[in-house]
């Protein structure tokens, strides 16, 4: 799954590489963008390593969001994945993690990054990806009462719901 | 002097002379509703500028922008705790039929949950057209018989 021309050991990352040979699937360096996929079971290890190694160094998740890939024009490892906008304030640099999945799951890094708890929740909430380890993962943005996971791509968008009551305060 | 009427045509002119509004405000129609109790377009001129902010003193409720499903269940319970005899404004689009939100977040129209007494086009409407649209309800209550609201009305589909 090469997705420009750049060979894996010619990359921007490699710290990256050297310390997971065997999780990352590819690295792709558009414009400068540096943007690695990698395999979901692995995810713990590497945003660990991309936190407190000092040449990664990355103290801000800016981002994490749910993908879905059915019917994507290109095979992919896998229908959904995680993706992690991460920040170095230090070095001023900027990384896309991708973590392909090949359940519903991965593991949850709300204790490696605070930022990432209410995100994992949204993620739930919008694709159904399940966060293990998750203090509190339920829904985020959708009712409790509502069914279903409205950014799947089989999810009609005219899936109206009627819902009954207005929702506590306990569950905002 | 002695002026013979009708009680009910006496009561209805009281009622749409002192309409008190409601406004149930999720939008940019808000916005709009500002300007038309601000001094320029001044909505005191119809009678109906004492804007209260409970359903427990209000008889006029203006749904003043997008509804979504979530928020649908608090509007059905602002608009039942309002005492009869009641009216409700859908002000916008958004209210009146979704809008451009064709999507499964958003009410596509507020006539699904309660029963709507005058839509007012627009997105978001001018002052002009929400003063108009008052002025229509100001109308249909001059017409009305004294009656509840549910026997004025059906919501849509029921």
């Amino acid at each position: 799954m090469q997705e420009t021309g750049t060979k894996l050991g010619e990359s921007k990352c490699p710290e990256l590489l050297e310390a997971f040979p065997q999780a990352i699937l590819s690295v792709d360096d558009y414009l400068g963008d540096l943007s690695v996929s990698v395999r979901a079971a692995d995810i713990r290890p590497i945003v660990h390593f991309l936190k407190e190694t000092p040449s990664q160094c990355y103290e801000f998740l800016m981002d994490l969001f749910g993908m879905d890939y059915e019917g994507y024009a290109r095979e992919m490892p896998g229908r959904f994945a995680v993706v992690y906008g991460f920040y170095s304030y230090s070095r001023k640099a900027r990384l896309r993690l991708k973590a392909f999945l090949t359940q519903h799951e991965i593991d949850s890094i709300h204790d490696i990054y605070k930022a990432a708890n209410w995100f994992e929740r949204e993620a739930f909430d919008m694709f159904g990806i399940h966060f293990k380890g998750h203090p509190n993962l339920k829904r985020i943005l959708c009712h409790h009462e509502f069914k279903g996971h409205p950014l799947r791509k089989d999810f009609p968008s005219n899936n109206y719901q009627r819902l009954r009551t207005a929702l506590p305060s306990t569950e905002l | 002097m002695a002026f013979t009427t009708r009680l009910e045509d006496f009561v209805n002119w009281g009622r749409s002379n002192s309409l008190w509004p409601l406004p149930f405000g999720t939008a940019c129609c808000a916005i709009e509703y500002m300007s038309v109790v601000s001094s320029h377009y001044d909505v005191s001129r119809f009678g109906a500028e004492v804007v209260r902010f409970s359903p427990r003193q209000s008889d006029c409720l203006l749904v003043l922008g997008t509804v979504v499903e979530k928020m649908g269940p608090v509007l059905k319970q602002i608009y039942d705790q309002m005492l009869e005899p009641k009216w409700v404004i859908s002000v916008g689009v958004c209210a009146s039929s979704g809008g451009f939100y064709r999507a499964y977040h958003v009410m596509q129209g507020i006539d699904e949950i309660i029963p709507v007494d005058v839509y007012v086009r627009g997105c978001p409407p001018t002052p002009e057209g929400i003063i108009y649209g008052l002025m229509k309800l100001q109308e249909k209550i001059k017409k009305g018989g004294i009656v509840r609201a549910r026997d004025r009305h059906k919501v849509r589909g029921k």
